[in-house]
Formats: C-alpha cells, structure tokens, sequence
C-alpha cells in the first residue's frame, strides 16, 4: 500500500473521530457561554444518545430515524434536568461547586445508564452500506454520515443563534448578563436551554459515533475529556475555534498512532492540552482573551 | 423413680433437639467478582455460577452434612474495593476458603493478603503472574495467556503464517498477551512485523490497521476482551482487509458476536472446550463435566454458560472437593486443592507445588467463528 | 477580630477579606488553636482499634487515614489557594509507584525511598504548576486534568520502569517496628493503621499551623482576591506555587503509604476518577477548614463501603448525594454540621 493511499486513509480516520470532538466540543462552548460553567457531564450526554439509540433499536426494534430522535429527545430532557439542578447554586457558588455539581450528575447519568440500559457494549447498524475508495483509502460511510450530520448541527446552531429570538437572547445572555437581563430575558430559562441543546448536539454527536465505537455506558468520560480538550485550543467559548480544534485533534491523533506510536494515542490529547495552557492559554485560535 | 425418669428423658431429648438444631456447622467460603463496572461480563457469570452450585450442593445434604454458603462481594473491578473485601471476608465472615477475583489487577491486590492469611485463594483471572512465582495459598483456575499465545504460535506455524502483525488492548489481559508474544514468537520462529496497540475504550482502530496494512502482514493477531477487539474486526472489514484475524481467548464469548455482526465471520481463536461442547468426542474427558454444567445452567438462568463463569465452576468446585475430604480448616484445603486432578470447565487441571494454575495448551481447542457459530477445528 | 476601617481603599479591602475570609475557623464553636483537637482525634485513633476485634474496620480506618493525608493536602489548595487540582490522583501514583520502584528494583531501604519519592513528585508538581499559575483563572485545574490522564497513561505504558498493567508485585512493607510486625497479618494492620493516623495528625497541626500563620493570612487572602493580595506584597502566583508542591507531596507520601500497606502497585487505582473521588472528598468535607479533609475522606470511604451492598444502585447513589450536598450545602459537611450545632446552642441560649 502506497504512502499516498497511507496518509489518505490516516486523514479520513482522523477526520471522523475529529468531528465527533469537534461536534463534543460545541456542546461545552454552548454551555460556557451562557452559564461560564464547564460541563463535566457532557460526555454523558454523548454516551446518553448512544446509549438510547442502540438500546431502543436493539430491544424496542425501533426504526433508526425514530431511534434517533427519541436519543436526542431523551438526553435533551436530562440535560434539562441539569440545567435545573445547576440555577439556584449558579449565583451565589463558586467555579469548584458548579463543576462538582455537573460532575455529580455525570456520575448519576452513568449509573442511571448502566441500571436501565445494562454494563454490556451495545452494538448499532450503520446508517447505510457500502463504502467509497479515494486511491485506494477507504472512506468508510458512517464517516461520510458524521460530517454530514456534524456540519448540519453546526449550520443549523448558526441558524438558531443568527436567525430566532431565543438564539439571540442566549448570545445577549452570553455577552453580558446584566445587559440581558435590562432587556428583559429569563437568565434561567437561557440556562435551562443552554443544558437542552448541550445534551441534544451529545446525543447526536452520540448516535452518529455508535455505529463505528459501539455504545457502552462508560463511553462518555474519555470522549468528553477529549471534546473538552478541543473547546480549550479552539478558546473556550469560540464556535469556530472549537470545531477546528476538534478536527486537528482527530488528525493528530490519528497521525500521531499511524507514524509514532499507538501505544501513547490518548496521552496525545492531554499533551496538546498542556501545551496550549503552558504558551498559549487563551487556545491557539482564539482572537481575544478571555478571562 | 418414674418422674426422674421421665425429666431425665426430657433432658436427653432436649439435648439431643438442641445438638441437632446447631449440630452441623455451616461450611463457609468467600467470593470475590466484578458484578457491577465495565467488567461485570466477568462477574455476572462467575457470581451465578457460584451461586448455582451451592444451590445444588445443598440440595443434595451439603458436604458431608453441612450446610454450604458463599458470601459474594463485589469488588467493582477496583483493587481497594477488593482488598476490603478480602479483609472482610476473611476477618468478619471468617471464610474457610476465596474464590476470585475476576481480575488479574484485583487479583492481585488481594494476593499478598490472603497468603499472609493464610486462606487459599482460587482466582479466577488470567494473569499467569499470580501464581508466578507460586504463593502457597493462592492458586488460578483460568487458563495462563503463556499457553493461550503457545497454542495461536502452534496453529500460525501449521498454517505457514510466519510474518504477522500484533495488536493488543492496553488493559492488563492485552499486555500480558503481548508480553508472552514477545518471549514465546522467537522461539516458534514467527516474526511478528508490527507490534500496535488500542485503548479499550477507543472509537476506531483503522489508524492502526492502515499501519499494519503498511507492512503487509499474513496474519494479524490481536488480543484483547470485549468491545475493543470486535471494533478490530469492523473495522478490517470496513478497511477491506483480507488478512487472517487471530484472536485471543477474550473473545469466546457470545457477545463479540453480536458486536462484530458479520465481520466476525472466519475469525481464529483458542477457546475451552464449553463453547464447542457438542463438537468434541465422546471419549474426551471434560465432556461429562461441561455438558453438565451447560445444562444445569441453562437451565436455571435460561441462557448459555460461558467461559468466565467456568472459571468459577473449576474454583469452586476444588474448594468443595477438598472439603469433602478434610473439612473447612484452610490449610488442610490448601494442601489438598495443591494435590488435586479435576476435570474441569476450563480443561484438565493437575495442580503441584511448582504449578498452581494446572493447566496446559492443550486446555485449548482452536475455534473458527462461521456463520455467528462456532465451529472447532481440527 | 477589630472593627473594618472605612471602606474604598484597596488596601482596606483587602485587609477586610482577610479578617472574614474565606476561612472560617469557627468549627464547633470554637477558634484559634486546633491542636488540642488534633491531640483529641489523635487519642480517639489510638483508642479505636481496641474497640473492634476484627482488623476489616482497622483497613477501612487505614484507607480513611491514606485518604485523609491527600485530602489535607488538596484542601490546602482548594480552600485556602482557591485553585482545583483535577489530576492530583497522578501525584498520589507518582508517590506510590516511584518508592515501590526504587525498593523493589534497587533494593532501597524504606526510610530512603520514602523521602525520594516525596522529593520527586514535589519537583514534578513544581514544573506543572510553575507555568500555569503565573496566570489568573482556573488553568492549574484544567493542567492537572491533562496532566494526571498522561501520568496514568504513562504508568501503564512504560513498561521498562512501571512493569506496565501488571504492576510491581512483591513491594516490601512498612517494617519500622521489626519483621516480625510486617508478617503478622493483624499486627501489621495494627502498626500501619498507628503509622498512617499519627502521619495525618502531625500533616493536620502542620496545615492548621500554616493556615494560621502570616503566611496562611496571606493564602486566604490570594483566595479572595489576588489584586488585592498582591497590593499588600503577597508573592501571589510564589505562594500558589508553594502550596500546590506542599499539595503534592502530602500526597506523594499518601502513596507510599499505601504501596508499601499494599505491598502492589498497578495504574489502575491513579485514574482520573480517583482525582475525582479526591476532589469530592475536599469539597463534601468542607474547603473552609482543615477538618473538612478528615470528614470527606471518612465519609467518602465509608459511603464507598456502605454502598456496595446495593448493587446496581450505588453509582446512581453517589452522583445524587453528591449533587444534593454541593446544592445545599456548598460549603461542605463540616460547616453545616458546625452551623447546625451553633443554631442548636444560639436557640438554646435564647430560651
């Protein structure tokens, strides 16, 4: 096999398992940027939209479309839950109880999963058959399916925040709350639905990932450290950033295993990650500083 | 005189009620399994086994009239969750005998404690370093990855597959594989290309297989336990690999199947006999043993045994074998489990001073994956 | 203490903060001193052991103790630094597997390993943390976090030193007392559980000491505002520094004295979710006293153990009591508990 079709295929696995970062990594900038809380349990959601899926597909032999959407719906809800329990300490607490508290609910979504949904890997189908070859790399078409989702959320978040009032009214919220608040908007219904499409952009990033990784209920906490991983270069807080980032991350990685070495694969991450924090805190791509 | 006679009667037949009611005390054994956690495909099977069997014995006068109990803890895959419950076990419950972990980390970490206890431990784990160098009183029931990797070294030389590649799950099981590769592929004269490794909890290999596709291998071998090595499988097929795939005994197992859906097909493996039981002779000597203990399984729990909870079979099965020769004192037990042949679910075990596991290669039998069946081959 | 001068200066400001604080020594009604209470606990400990005739209760109360000393250690960084180590699992590992590793392959005696590898995880925690908390915000939690996941992969990858998953067997015991000691099952459990509380006794005066000292004003004060600290001549980002080595060699020496209880070390008891589960034991305890990491590791421990009966449920147990205490009670047991007692004694006194 040639070194074209080699470094081809490296480029493909590192794009899909990027967009899952990538997509992972819009779920913790939502939340940051409404409610400056760093979401520890948006792995879970990711795990949680997996998880549903292929359960509800498995044992309630639910078409993929209507599984789908019931993940999506299931984890938007718990993320609802979240969102919730997070308003009344999110004044007065410190960062270390927010973050406690959404690590708390991590631990919770995982127990809760591994009752209900069982401690065994589940597999799920493939969104569709067949594969595609670009010089003799294989692109696999559940990677096709991750971009094409992966982009439509990011289109569609745009769209949410350009185009309707309550994207708006997140984006004032985010800027300035006492601005937001003279204005008029619900500080706490802007954080409940901060949490909503937190858990509804895991559960999707989750559904589109099993059918490649397997769902399993204690997926969450590696993808979700990596996503945070990619929202940190990218600058916390920055869309863009944080989609890029998550893409370079998946490249690297998959580089990174392919011409060095794969047994330090998952230490790549974190090795960036100090990196950023020791030179360039404020993450490599993001214009202002942010404090 | 007669109403002396008939107090003294009374007496006696108190006597005799109140001996009778505590007469036979309770023989009592410890286990120690991962029931909740990533690993509970391991402790599930091996708790349910456990508990099946002293339901039977029980029911069948106990061992030699006492009654039999095991106090299942579990350990949750954490080593000082373990170690607690050995303690536990064995200072509070006063066990005579453990049988477990289900881990070779756990197993371990409760080693050192249960030899110092001396109360024999049966582990139930595949490390072959827990009983290497031997501790008196700890001793394993699973098969040692030295000859599970003799037996994949035996069938690549047969088959004339001497350049492979290898891949391992960097879990404690994939390691020790990838160790024993190292040592034993030299000798066998196997040249193993390209050594790559997976974390068990990564979405997708193929940056690793396209490494190995680089170096063009005959076979690949890869040696992990559930989920990772089906994600292999996926994804060579995903990959259009045609290579051989040559899997490690953590696969034999029902759920790698349903895992890996059609890309387990032609996948390579040694396994105990208990998944191909309907294939071996009759004149074999486990056949009696594991359609028994498939059986009853099934029976009682409605689906089929597999290999983890055979590993407990085995343990548990030495501990009341012994019993019912010496007794509950731990040392006699020791010495007699170190005594003991028993045909077993996970071979044939002959247990010595120098060899605390019993078992060989022959342990193995090398099983193809045809069709989402098992098919042993010859 | 003295009544607040007038307010708008920085200086007043920040001399203000560091009379209320963040710290509230007023646990159980009392202030100044906690060495009599240390000297309290300590005689509980002593006298504990004869109180049970089984030595199960003795381990739990040795991993309580191991945990306690790592919890001290991080509640200095927590409550007083006001900085979250995310990682610090890593530090406990470093401790653990660098003592077992220079005892078992170079055969170094205890009262020399022990030390090293205090020293070396000090030295490591200087480098982390000297780039990081130079600067404002919460980058050391976020270091720590991506420095404890390499540290654990680190463990389990390099073979060479680490012996990789399988882990370093074979570790010699804490023995100062003689072998006889080390080899008696129950007399071993004795002696270390007498090593590890009088290690987290004498690790408790010294952290209330420090807490109580000009330097100890001078952290409260970076925790409340570190303009305003550094307006006063507080080394801020030196002291910072300082207390996160000083948090990880607590640590360190937490490690070692469970390789050698042990006597087994392998990655799995370093990852991230312990760095968590230490987190947790600082915060449900209480950030705002030293006591705080005594409570969260007890009650951490003994829920742990308590738990395991139900199963199933004890993960989903222990995610919603630890929501439910950091929503009602965020500034952790310890302060409630002393709360609850102060509104008992003020109702009390009013009738």
């Amino acid at each position: 096999m040639d070194l074209a079709s080699q470094l081809l295929q490296y480029l493909f696995a590192g794009i899909t398992a990027g967009s899952i970062y990538a997509i992972i990594a819009l779920g913790f900038t939502v939340v940051y940027n409404c409610t400056e809380v760093i979401n520890f349990a948006q792995g879970e959601f990711v795990m949680l939209g997996a998880m549903v899926a292929a359960w509800s597909i498995i044992t309630l032999h639910l078409p993929l479309p209507i599984a789908f959407l019931l993940a999506v719906a299931v984890t938007s809800v718990v993320g609802i839950g979240l969102g919730c329990v997070v308003i009344p300490p999110l004044k007065r607490a410190s960062v270390v109880t927010l973050i406690i508290i959404t690590i708390g609910g991590s631990i919770l979504f995982r127990g809760l999963a591994m009752l209900i949904l069982g401690q065994d890997a589940l597999p799920m189908p493939q969104f569709s058959e067949g594969s595609v070859m670009v010089a003799n790399a294989v692109i696999m078409p559940q990677s096709l399916w991750i971009l094409g989702v992966g982009l439509a959320c990011v289109v569609l978040l745009r769209l949410f925040y350009d185009k309707t009032m309550v994207g708006r009214a997140m984006r004032a919220t985010a800027c300035s709350k006492e601005g937001a608040l003279t204005v008029g908007i619900n500080i706490n219904r802007m954080v409940v639905i901060s949490f909503a499409l937190a858990g509804a952009i895991g559960a999707v990033a989750g559904v589109i990932v099993a059918p490649i990784s397997l769902a399993s209920f204690d997926m969450g906490t590696m993808l979700g450290l990596k996503g945070f991983c990619a929202a940190i270069f990218g600058g916390l807080g920055n869309f863009g950033g944080g989609i890029l980032a998550g893409l370079m991350l998946g490249i690297i990685e998959s580089f990174g295993a392919g011409y060095i070495s794969s047994q330090y694969k998952d230490a790549i991450a974190f090795v960036l990650l100090l990196g950023i924090l020791f030179f360039r805190p404020q993450g490599v791509l993001s214009g202002r500083k942010r404090e | 005189m007669k109403r002396a006679l008939i107090v003294l009667g009374a007496a006696a037949l108190l006597a005799v009620a109140w001996t009778s009611a505590y007469g036979a005390e309770t023989y009592k054994i410890g286990a120690i399994f991962s029931i909740t956690g990533a690993n509970a495909p391991l402790g599930v099977p091996e708790k349910d086994t456990v508990e099946m069997i002293v339901e039977q014995i029980n029911k069948t006068g106990g061992i030699n009239g006492h009654k039999l109990e095991a106090i299942v803890m579990d350990d949750a895959g954490d080593e000082t969750k373990a170690n607690l419950a050995a303690k536990k076990l064995i200072e509070s419950d006063k066990v005579c005998a453990i049988v477990g972990p289900s881990l070779t980390g756990t197993s371990l970490a409760v080693a050192a404690g249960a030899q110092a206890a001396r109360i024999p431990l049966i582990s139930c784990a595949a490390g072959a370093v827990i009983v290497t160098p031997t501790k008196p009183y700890v001793f394993k029931t699973a098969q040692s990855d030295i000859h599970a990797v003799a037996k994949v070294l035996d069938y690549l030389k047969a088959h004339d597959l001497t350049r492979v590649a290898f891949l391992n799950v960097t879990n404690a099981f994939g390691k020790s594989g990838k160790d024993q590769m190292q040592k034993q592929s030299p000798r066998a004269g196997i040249r193993v290309i390209a050594w790559d490794e997976f974390g068990d909890k990564d979405t997708n290999m193929t940056a690793q297989l396209t490494r190995i596709r680089g170096k063009n291998p005959q076979a690949v071998v890869c040696w992990g336990t559930n989920p990772g090595p089906a994600l292999v499988a996926r994804d060579m097929k995903a990959l259009k690999m045609k290579t051989p795939l040559i899997m490690s005994h953590g696969i034999a197992n029902k759920k790698f199947i349903e895992l890996a859906g059609d890309a387990a097909d032609g996948v390579i493996f040694p396994a105990g006999r208990l998944i191909v039981v309907n294939e071996i002779a009759r004149n074999e000597p486990q056949r009696k043993a594991l359609l028994g203990y498939a059986a009853a399984f099934k029976k009682k729990y409605g689906r089929d045994p597999d290999t983890f909870g055979g590993h407990a079979w085995d343990a548990v099965m030495l501990v009341v074998r012994a019993m019912r020769k010496v007794g509950d004192d731990p040392a006699k037990i020791r010495d007699e489990v170190e005594k003991t042949r028993l045909v077993g679910i996970s071979g044939v075990f002959a247990f010595s001073p120098t060899d605390h596991n019993g078992l060989g290669k022959d342990a193995f039998v090398m099983v193809q994956i045809k069709n989402g069946k098992w098919k042993m081959l010859t | 203490m003295s009544a607040r001068e007038s307010p708008a200066s920085p200086t007043s400001e920040a001399l203000a903060q560091v009379e209320k604080g963040h710290l509230d020594r007023r646990v159980l009604g009392l202030s100044r001193p906690t060495w009599p209470f240390v000297l309290a606990l300590a005689v509980a400990m002593a006298i504990l052991p004869f109180c049970f005739n089984n030595t199960y209760y003795i381990t739990v109360l040795i991993f309580i103790g191991i945990n306690t000393i790592t919890a001290v250690g991080l509640n200095l960084l927590m409550g007083y630094a006001g900085q979250v180590s995310l990682g610090h699992a890593a530090f406990v590992g470093l401790g653990a597997y660098t003592s077992a590793i220079l005892s078992t392959k170079l055969g170094l005696p205890l009262w020399a390993t022990i030390p090293a590898a205090v020293a070396l995880t000090s030295l490591i925690a200087y480098l982390v943390g000297m780039p990081t908390l130079r600067l404002q915000g919460h980058y050391l939690a976020m270091a720590t976090l991506g420095f404890g996941i390499i540290a654990y992969i680190v463990f389990k990858q390099w073979d060479l030193v680490t012996s990789g998953t399988s882990g370093i067997v074979d570790v010699p015991p804490l023995s100062p007392f003689g072998r006889t000691y080390a080899e008696t099952p129950r007399l071993f459990d004795l002696q270390t559980y007498y090593i590890v509380w009088a290690a987290a006794c004498l690790l408790l005066v010294l952290s209330a000491n420090i807490v109580d000292s000009r330097v100890g004003r001078a952290f409260r004060a970076v925790h409340g505002s570190e303009v305003a600290a550094s307006t006063l001549g507080v080394n801020v980002s030196g002291f910072k520094i300082q207390v996160f080595v000083l948090s990880a060699a607590y640590a360190a020496l937490a490690g070692c004295l469970y390789a050698h209880y042990v006597k087994f070390v392998n990655p799995e008891p370093f990852r991230f979710t312990f760095s968590i589960e230490l987190v947790v034991m600082v915060v449900i305890g209480g950030m705002a006293s030293v006591w705080g990491a005594v409570v969260g590791a007890g009650t951490i421990t003994i829920l742990s153990e308590l738990l395991r009966s139900v199963g199933d449920y004890d993960v989903i147990a222990f995610g919603v009591i630890l929501m439910v205490i950091m929503t009602f009670m965020p500034q952790g047991l310890t302060r409630a508990a002393s709360d609850l007692l102060q509104a008992i004694l003020r109702g009390r006194r009013n009738r």
